[in-house]
């Protein structure tokens, strides 16, 4: 395949390199607004976002008391297969113009695309990784509109039916922007091919075109409009470039265009079901201009709402400025596009099937997002035992060697407090024991009948038992003294000899506390 | 019963006049021209009876059989057929581009032959192809201006292979823009003449192919099969066309006209040559994806082998003729031929009966939305910007819209915006995705038609050849009143089922030429050919 294709154009090196660039005499007059080649030139290569100035915070705070912003992304990630999606061509960032090219890619008449089967792999990857479901059936498509980058006047992408949709990825925020968990849902992953690049060198009156991008596989990753402030895009944007790394699917590179994110923001005020008016913010070159352009964004918003003029936001793509920290408007929406999409037919319908998924789904390395939860849990475990082992030692005036407890023991004691079969509480107990007398972990638990109660039923009878005893006290709760459930979650610990799953307790405690009387 | 066949190429050195005389030709196959420098293989002795010595069917093996024996070199008869194309390429005008390097081909052929190499099935073999086909060094418009002299980098696979098995490539034959016509009229440089009557077209949209191996100056072509292209000037012309399953024949260096529809046929003057033709050319291909990989079958092993000497060649074979495209709207001569086709089926041992294919009035418009919307999308790629003809403008759209408005006839513009019209939002569902619909009714229909039958024949076009000049009037006519019956309705039914089919030249001399068209299950193309064979070697008898 690839010896035919090269073939063809190493035999016409320089026709093609006539046709494509120096055709008419060198010029393809046609004006066209840049938008794709600008670039960022001061920004750091830091993935994590840096604080917005303080400034601005400021006013955004006061703002957002009244506002309420909705943000979705569509990130665009260019996949690192060998080839191109549909043609033997490799691609290189920043090679000669048109110097990665064939028939294909460039759109000749009577070529036909191939469909390269990484990119369904790493498709499939993705989406397994972004917790979707995958379509066993799907298909392409092709979306229409004429663009000197877009060689066949169509776009290969997928419409109706995407290879993965319904998803969603855990985000943690960094402890300066007041931290915490958040989940976005993914509303679709899908295939599809990226354009050229459009050159404006010279002076202006003309055009050039590079096609060496044109063909390379992306996956559009579309968020469902789940973030609220411009430091949850970035984080969301900046997890998606380290999943898309830990998979070995991309090099998630912004510099060089190799994950892309428009976002799409509205505003509205806080109580308004209604969604405020789209606005679509391009040009993002790193996670950090996200931020700044996102808040940006919602500032003005919402300056406009306040002000009444909330009729001048209006559907458009707004482009960020790097030097000037704002956002303008790009080109203003009218109406809906109509891509005309229809099914692709020139290539065959994606079948898969169950056992490729779940080979691939098998073969997944444990995710970034994983990895951090399950590091900052047993970092949790070790802090505390650690901790009391120090103090014992210090009491009693002995070396680590000294004391009974083996390291197998101490491993076991971990493994059985974050499996669930022993409470922490109990854990610590345990731990004195071990480190006084020696023993194994399993041997003190079957002894000392320690084994957490995890049956509801069991923990419920019990629950019944300490409400019925306590009239009293179950008046005063229901009269408003609420805080007395902690009262009551004590007398059945107490109960249960430490033993009750405390968040099973507290469960059903609170439920015959509140059931009506 | 039928009448001799006629061999239009003789007459037409001699007679410019709209009727051919009849003459004592009793063979189907190419017959050397008395005015050629070098006269072409002499295939058969031309007055023996076919009881006592069977006329060889092909040209190709004739011509592998002369350079083998040595009796002639390739040179000569490169020659020849270049003599032959110069004499009447005044008068039918099939071609856009004539090769340069035939006779340096045929050079190296010759020194082949004298090293003792082994030959390809196609060596020596002259092949037109039409112009929608890409060729490497030579240019390929797709009978468009906004192609006009565009040469493209590579070899279509068709060509590949055609090239692989030692055929030469003759030249690019002419055709409606991108085979969007059934005239040939629609070319954007010049209007091919129908062999038989040059006041008369040849059809379309491969009318440049299908006159060119009727006028003897190819021995085979490649054509391309959208709608009935390959199967409706096959008709025209008097020669044997066919169109194979989709998937059958690799697209890779087709100009897209409808992508799900579109299949490169072949052309002979024999079921053999065209037989061999196609087996040369099929197979998957790794850069076109809807390639099927089947293994191909010898196509024409089981023609050669065929015993059609015996008196019942084809007892049991099932064959249905299709009720409806014997409607009111037919031609009556057109009827009444293959009514005889029919009963010559039966002599040689088929029972035949009558089918009917209820969804068949639904194929034309069903077709037309599929095939329209398709190339309102294959042809956007001819914006001006990377090939063909650019007309310079200040700003982007009127860069487009110049180069397309002067770059497509009326024609292509017609049905891009008729297709545009059918994918836009809102109409998708109304249009395109009803007409998906219809076409799986239509194959439906047609699978239990070939589960009752073997083959199913109908005539290849309604009509026989048009003057020149007149059908644009019937196409606009059809249009308005949307009656399936005044296209060539058939051949579209077909295409939409995916099968293959057959055409064969059923001569009546003393007027233009009628086509039978055989269909067969998907995949079914020895079938097809091997009835084709007999059909065609027993009506030599008659």
């Amino acid at each position: 395949m690839t010896s035919i294709l090269y073939r063809g154009l190493q035999t016409h090196p320089l026709l093609l390199y006539k046709s494509v660039l120096f055709r008419n005499n060198g010029v393809m007059y046609c004006t066209i607004r840049s938008s794709q080649t600008q670039t960022a030139t001061y920004e750091s290569n830091k993935t994590q976002p840096k604080i917005s100035p303080k400034t601005q915070a400021k006013t955004l705070d006061k703002i957002l008391k009244d506002y309420e912003a909705i943000i979705g992304i569509e990130t665009h990630v260019q996949l690192n297969t060998l080839s191109k999606a549909f043609c033997s061509c490799p691609y290189n960032y920043g090679s000669q113009p048109n110097t990665s090219v064939c028939p294909v890619c460039m759109g000749l008449p009577g070529a036909l695309p191939v469909l390269n089967s990484k990119v369904i792999e790493y498709a499939v990857k993705v989406g397994l990784a972004l917790n979707c479901r995958i379509a066993l059936n799907s298909k392409f498509d092709r979306k229409q509109y004429f663009y000197p980058d877009l060689p066949k006047g169509y776009q290969i992408s997928q419409f109706d039916i995407p290879i993965a949709s319904g998803g969603h990825i855990d985000v943690d925020l960094p402890v300066e922007f007041g931290g915490g968990h958040r989940r976005f849902g993914i509303t679709r992953v899908h295939m599809e091919e990226d354009a050229g690049k459009l050159l404006h060198l010279g002076n202006g009156s003309y055009s050039q075109v590079d096609l060496n991008r044109a063909g390379v596989p992306l996956l559009e990753i579309v968020s469902e409009p789940d973030m609220r402030s411009g430091i949850e895009a970035a984080e969301y944007g900046a997890e998606i470039q380290r999943l898309v790394r830990y998979l070995g699917v991309s090099n998630g590179n912004m510099q060089e265009g190799s994950l892309r994110c428009d976002v799409n923001v509205s505003v509205r005020p806080i109580g308004q079901e209604k969604f405020g008016t789209k606005v679509e913010i391009k040009n993002l070159n790193s996670f950090s201009s996200i931020n700044r352009a996102i808040d940006f964004e919602i500032t003005r918003q919402a300056a406009l709402y306040n002000e009444g003029k909330d009729d001048e936001i209006v559907q458009e793509t707004r482009l960020w400025e790097e030097g000037a920290q704002k956002t303008v408007t790009m080109r203003k929406k009218e109406g809906l596009s109509d891509y005309r999409y229809f099914p692709e037919p020139d290539l065959p319908e994606v079948v898969l099937s169950g056992e490729y998924v779940d080979g691939i789904h098998d073969s997944l390395p444990e995710l970034p997002e994983m990895k951090r939860r399950r590091g900052a849990e047993v970092k949790l475990a070790a802090n505390w035992i650690m901790g009391d082992i120090a103090a014992y030692l210090k009491n009693e005036k002995l070396s680590i060697d000294e004391i009974k407890l083996t390291p197998e023991e101490l491993a076991e004691l971990i493994a059985s407090i974050k499996g669930g079969t022993i409470s922490g509480k109990i854990g610590k107990e345990i731990l004195f024991e071990l480190i006084a007398k020696g023993g194994t972990v399993k041997g003190l638990i079957k002894a000392k009948d320690l084994v957490q109660i995890v049956d509801p039923a069991e923990i419920e009878s019990m629950v019944d038992k300490v409400i019925s005893e306590n009239p009293k006290q179950l008046e005063q709760y229901r009269g408003g003294k609420t805080r007395l459930q902690g009262y009551f979650a004590g007398q059945v610990m107490k109960e249960s000899k430490g033993k009750a799953n405390p968040g099973l307790l507290n469960k059903i405690l609170l439920e015959k506390l509140n059931a009506s009387s | 019963m039928l009448s001799t066949l006629q061999n239009p190429r003789l007459s037409l050195l001699h007679h410019h006049h709209h009727r051919f005389p009849l003459k004592g030709h009793r063979h189907l196959h190419i017959t050397p021209s008395a005015r050629a420098s070098h006269p072409l293989p002499q295939p058969t002795a031309t007055q023996s009876p076919p009881s006592t010595s069977p006329p060889p069917s092909s040209t190709i093996l004739s011509i592998r059989h002369s350079l083998l024996s040595r009796r002639q070199t390739a040179v000569q008869l490169a020659e020849s057929y270049l003599a032959r194309i110069q004499q009447t390429e005044p008068h039918i005008r099939s071609f856009l581009h004539i090769s340069n390097s035939v006779i340096k081909e045929a050079e190296e052929l010759d020194r082949k032959i004298e090293r003792n190499e082994e030959l390809g099935p196609l060596a020596g073999v002259f092949v037109g192809v039409k112009d929608n086909i890409c060729t490497a060094n030579m240019p390929s418009t797709g009978g468009s201006k906004v192609l006009e002299g565009y040469r493209p980098p590579f070899d279509a696979t068709a060509v590949r292979r055609v090239k692989e098995c030692g055929g030469i490539i003759v030249g690019k034959t002419n055709l409606d823009e991108f085979g969007m016509g059934s005239t040939t009229e629609g070319s954007a440089f010049q209007v091919t003449a129908n062999p038989w009557d040059v006041s008369r077209v040849p059809g379309g949209s491969s009318g440049g192919s299908a006159a060119a191996v009727s006028a003897g100056q190819c021995v085979v072509s490649l054509g391309s099969d959208t709608g009935g292209s390959v199967r409706q000037p096959a008709s025209f012309c008097g020669v044997v066309g066919i169109k194979p399953t989709y998937g059958r024949v690799s697209r890779y260096g087709l100009m897209a006209y409808a992508s799900s529809l579109d299949a490169i046929g072949c052309f002979g003057s024999s079921v053999v040559d065209t037989g061999i033709l196609l087996h040369a050319i099929s197979g998957h291909d790794q850069l076109d994806a809807t390639t099927s990989k089947r293994e191909v079958p010898d196509f024409t092993s089981q023609c050669t082998s065929a015993s059609f000497f015996e008196s019942k060649p084809l007892k049991g074979l099932r064959v249905g003729v299709i009720r409806e495209t014997l409607d009111d709207g037919v031609d009556g001569a057109i009827k009444s031929s293959i009514y005889e086709a029919a009963a010559h089926l039966e002599e040689l041992g088929c029972n035949v009966t009558e089918v009917s294919l209820p969804s068949f009035s639904l194929g034309l418009p069903a077709y037309y939305i599929l095939a329209l919307s398709e190339s309102s999308s294959n042809l956007s790629r001819y914006d001006g910007i990377r090939y063909g003809n650019q007309i310079g403008a200040d700003e982007l759209n009127s860069l487009y819209g110049d180069s397309r408005a002067k770059g497509f006839g009326s024609e292509v513009k017609l049905r891009i915006l008729m297709g545009t019209y059918a994918l836009s939002a809102g109409y998708y569902d109304a249009y395109y995705k009803r007409a998906q619909q219809v076409r799986t009714l239509i194959q439906r229909s047609f699978k239990d038609a070939l589960d009752k039958n073997d083959i199913l024949i109908s005539p290849a076009a309604p009509s026989t050849a048009y003057s020149i000049g007149m059908t644009y009037c019937l196409l606009l006519l059809v249009r308005r009143k949307n009656d399936p019956l005044a296209m060539s309705m058939s051949t579209l039914l077909g295409c939409l089922h995916w099968c293959c089919h057959v055409e064969l030249l059923k001569g009546d001399p003393m007027a233009s030429p009628v086509g039978l068209q055989i269909i067969g299950a998907a995949f079914d193309e020895a079938k097809l050919l091997k009835v084709g064979h007999i059909f065609e070697q027993t009506l030599q008898g008659h």
